[in-house]
């Protein structure tokens, strides 16, 4: 049993509604309680999907549980299938329904619908959304596409086309930025010369589905829902899968080269374009400031890494901490944290997290809605980089992640929270400004979105003893209690349990000014 | 074409009493509602000393954080203690796994006086005997901390029913007290409950307290001289407890709307013996500003249908309200599930044309609506954009649970509840 305050992913049912609410023309039959429908408005609300996701719930209740149940999802799968008509369906449990053991996989079988039916068993006990999407995906291919597996020794037989064809796998409903990283992926591929053969799950049918063996390649798009099924793919039809994920400037580039050296095109000239802005804001003088700034990072496995290699060598910034709660991925973060002289924090607790971030004091959180909550309540600028997904992540503009365009839209997205080069310096010189309230937010947020602006009403919550703060703390005389307040409200917590420790080992009865400075000195950054 | 009928099973229309017979249609099916663990989202909020910790799997942490977790930003005062397969196996002891998880917890929130542990649909399949662990956790808390249990699962309550659970755990704990008082049942908001009490101080009703308390340490006393009054349509649960405790129930309407509140002040009133001409007097103001704030409302409102999907079995009272009170016309009234005696003084006052219907087969009611399309559907969050984009304006139900609606002061804000989305569909060019 696991104390959760916030949890990072739902069930894995949740991850075959994501596969199946992205497709057309299937429908899931979901054997659960009232309750589970809950689901729904994540897809509704959330994504603001404009319909209700496919999915037929068989609502069983206590009094059914004598019964016979499993005749209520079969009535239900029938139902589904007269009303919507589906190309294909998916038939499962939920949590509950997992423990009275009703077999949906059997039951599937026993039905008789003229479409194909894929049993999925997506232990809700054991895993999480992720997972069940990949397994979902998987199973899907496998059902509709096993049959054209060639016979051992042999090779699969591709279509003539004039170019090389890829497949963009693992894009879902829900998805943290999918709809425009599709876009970005299609554009960047037809400029170094590659055609769409089947993006999927997303927009995709189940005869698309039975497409996939036909492609040249497999573009693993979200290595976390698309790795199984193009392992499998590559397994059975003997289709290379790529393994860069293009998020950032240097990613896109390797992607360029991955995809180039699989084709055996010559992709030099578009290598030597600067097709993203980031690389020359980067080196502008004005994104001096951002120098060293600390940042911690934590999202699912793809978003948290390709985050620390943007922010290590296209910020500039300097990673403090580094962790997901893709335990499936767990290994590739953990080797990405040791890159940059870290241990990652590999965990779905969010207390974990909270505990990092507040030891760490980062001046920059990327992280999840998860972290933002945590950076709100430390006053420290934050801006989301991964799922899970709030409806402000669905934006009305195109705001791509992957690509060079995506790139753009990350310098943009993460140097918006800061306060900007100059504004700093000022606030840091003339903190006494009766204007300057403590913790005052950049002023381009201050009267702006409702998200960012509780920054100053959060900044109170700042210091583990805010009541505290100011009268003489034992120890600390007057004059070094007010030059306490002059630091920038985000690092004061630091300085002072610093200058406390530094004190306390010096066995020092009193703090001054000078042994604040002198911690200072002993400590510096 | 029967074999594909499915799940959908309506019942013959059944009658309701002799007195007033009303078909009402029952339905089982596909149903587009919360379980009753969503109730925490705002008792939570309303007993400030009190933790809510389901026990259950990483769904019932999912539903609450998606229902309203993520719009919430301070520490929450719920928490989920996730069931996995070890505890599943037998390889962990359940029970141990929870007091480990209890400890932690309370371990962080020294604040916390009162733990409800609360029962999920798995947690009932497995049988995990939740009451018993309240009981053995109380013993090692007390009395720094009491922890009561209640189900708040979707395969026995509906919603708003996880409300119902969790105030009727609170009944047995009461202290027993013969005086004559008044109990005002159901989660208000502060500043109603506030309102009620200056109504019912100006009447000279001497003691009234509410249930639940905004602090789980002051629980009103109960007994054989408590009379109470439900403020809120769905305690069938809490009531039968009460009773037990030898209260006796107040038939009144729910008190939405100028009408709703002035008969449901005016029964406790005659209860306590207040004459009709202080209770006048007392209610003349309200009911004059309440009735000031919905003229505005009604030029809009006025002969515009209305079709509720069931949600939290507030929709008779509001059906009740927005046709006598704003003329609208009212379609259809879903409710998840229909106390015939508690709301025998709403179905009473329905239009006799409106069809009131009892369960859920989502499907069918969907065809029913499209079928009627009415100028307004009130439905939850998982049906309003894709009914919006078929063209129906609709109001989200969940709203009428989270807003102050109650009370002559709270009319006008109910009102425009209904107005707002009319008038957004009006503004828009595009």
């Amino acid at each position: 049993m696991q104390l959760t305050v916030w949890t990072y992913e739902g069930p894995p049912h949740v991850g075959a509604m994501r596969v199946a609410t992205a497709m057309k023309g299937v429908h899931y039959v979901l054997h659960a309680p009232q309750g589970d429908t809950y689901a729904d408005l994540l897809f509704t609300m959330i994504e603001r999907r404009k319909e209700r996701p496919p999915v037929t719930y068989t609502t069983f209740e206590a009094r059914d549980l004598g019964g016979d149940t499993a005749e209520l999802l079969k009535a239900a799968a029938f139902g589904a299938f007269e009303r919507f008509q589906p190309d294909l369906m998916l038939v499962g449990a939920s949590c509950t329904a997992e423990l009275i053991q009703d077999d949906p996989g059997g039951v599937a079988k026993t039905l008789g619908l003229p479409v194909p039916v894929v049993p999925l068993e997506l232990p809700s006990y054991q895993k999480k959304e992720n997972w069940g999407a990949a397994e979902t995906f998987y199973q899907l291919t496998r059902a509709l596409c096993l049959s054209q597996a060639p016979k051992p020794g042999e090779a699969f037989e591709r279509s003539e086309r004039a170019r090389p064809r890829c497949n963009l796998l693992g894009p879902t409903a829900l998805g943290f930025r999918h709809r425009d990283d599709i876009t970005e992926l299609t554009k960047l591929l037809d400029r170094i010369g590659v055609d769409i053969h089947v993006v999927a799950p997303y927009d995709a049918t189940a005869a698309d589905i039975a497409r996939l063996p036909d492609a040249d390649f497999n573009v693993v798009m979200v290595p976390e829902i698309a790795g199984t099924a193009a392992k499998w793919l590559s397994r059975t039809f003997g289709q290379p899968a790529t393994k860069t994920t293009p998020i950032g400037v240097g990613a896109t580039r390797d992607f360029i080269a991955e995809v180039g050296e699989l084709c055996g095109i010559d992709v030099s000239a578009l290598l030597a374009e600067e097709a993203s802005r980031l690389p020359w804001y980067s080196r502008s003088v004005d994104s001096t400031y951002l120098t060293g700034k600390r940042v911690y990072i934590f999202g699912d496995a793809t978003h948290a890494i390709a985050a620390a290699r943007i922010a290590a060598e296209e910020f500039g910034f300097t990673v403090v901490g580094l962790g997901t709660y893709s335990r499936e991925q767990a290994r590739d973060v953990r080797a990405a944290a040791e890159r940059l002289g870290l241990t990652a924090l590999i965990t779905d607790d969010y207390l974990d997290v909270e505990a990092e971030i507040e030891a760490l004091r980062p001046e920059l959180v990327l992280g999840t809605q998860m972290e933002r909550h945590i950076a709100k309540r430390l006053g420290v600028p934050c801006a989301v980089i991964s799922a899970p997904v709030h409806v402000q992540d669905f934006p009305a503009r195109y705001s791509p992640q992957m690509g060079f365009e995506g790139a753009n839209v990350i310098f943009d997205t993460w140097v918006h929270p800061l306060m900007m080069g100059l504004e700093e310096h000022l606030l840091g010189m003339f903190r006494e400004d009766f204007e300057f309230a403590d913790g005052a937010a950049p002023s381009h947020l201050s009267h702006g979105g409702a998200a960012q602006a509780p920054v100053v009403e959060a900044a109170p919550v700042v210091l583990e003893a805010p009541a505290n703060e100011d009268e003489a703390a034992p120890g600390w005389s007057s004059e070094a209690q007010d030059e306490l307040k002059k630091i920038p409200f985000f690092v004061r917590g630091k300085a002072r349990r610093n200058t406390e420790k530094f004190a306390t080992e010096r066995g020092l009865g009193t703090i001054t000014l000078e042994t604040l400075y002198d911690a200072k000195a002993h400590f510096g950054r | 074409m029967t074999a594909f009928t499915g799940q959908t099973r309506q019942d013959e229309a059944e009658l309701r009493s002799p007195a007033a017979p009303r078909p009402v249609l029952k339905e089982r099916g596909q149903r587009e509602v919360f379980c009753g663990l969503t109730g925490i989202v705002w008792l939570h909020r309303k007993i400030q000393d009190a933790f809510f910790l389901v026990v259950g799997s990483r769904t019932c942490a999912h539903l609450i954080q998606s229902a309203a977790g993520v719009m919430i930003f301070a520490e929450p005062r719920f928490a989920t203690a996730i069931i996995d397969d070890r505890d599943l196996a037998g390889l962990a002891d359940a029970n141990d796994e929870l007091d480990k998880v209890v400890d932690r917890l309370l371990s962080r929130r020294p604040d916390i006086r009162t733990l409800f542990l609360v029962g999920s649909c798995p947690s009932e399949v497995i049988k995990l005997d939740l009451s018993k662990a309240a009981q053995r956790l109380s013993k090692t808390h007390m009395p720094g901390v009491r922890v009561l249990n209640y189900s708040g699962s979707g395969i026995e309550t509906t919603f708003t029913q996880g409300e119902d659970a969790c105030l009727a755990a609170l009944v047995p704990e009461l202290p027993a007290d013969d005086a004559p008082s008044l109990m005002v049942v159901g989660a208000l908001a502060d500043v109603v409950e506030d309102q009620f009490r200056r109504l019912f101080d100006a009447m000279g009703i001497e003691r009234v307290d509410f249930l639940p308390p905004r602090e789980s340490t002051k629980l009103p006393g109960v007994g054989p001289n408590t009379r109470f009054l439900l403020a809120q349509p769905f305690l069938a649960e809490t009531a039968r407890c009460l009773q037990e405790r030898g209260a006796r129930r107040i038939a009144a309407p729910f008190p939405l709307g100028v009408e709703g509140v002035t008969d449901w002040l005016w029964a406790a009133a005659q209860i306590f013996g207040v004459p009709r001409d202080r209770f006048d007097a007392t209610v003349a103001p309200g009911r004059k500003r309440a009735q000031l704030a919905l003229e505005r409302h009604r030029e809009a409102l006025s002969g515009k249908s209305i079709f509720f999907f069931p949600d939290s079995q507030l929709e008779p009272p509001l059906a009740r309200f927005l046709s006598r009170e704003l003329g609208m016309k009212v379609i259809e009234v879903g409710t998840p599930f229909l106390h015939r005696e508690h709301m025998a003084e709403e179905l009473a006052l329905l239009p006799e044309d409106a069809l009131v219907s009892e369960g859920q087969d989502v499907e069918n009611q969907l065809d029913r609506c499209r079928d009627a399309a009415p100028d307004m559907a009130v439905c939850g969050l998982g049906l309003a954009n894709p009914l919006e984009a078929e063209g129906v304006t609709t109001k989200w139900s969940i709203e009428l649970v989270f807003t102050p609606i109650q009370g002559f002061d709270q009319a006008g804000d109910l009102a425009e509840l209904f107005t707002r989305p009319l008038d957004r569909r009006a503004r828009l060019a595009v």
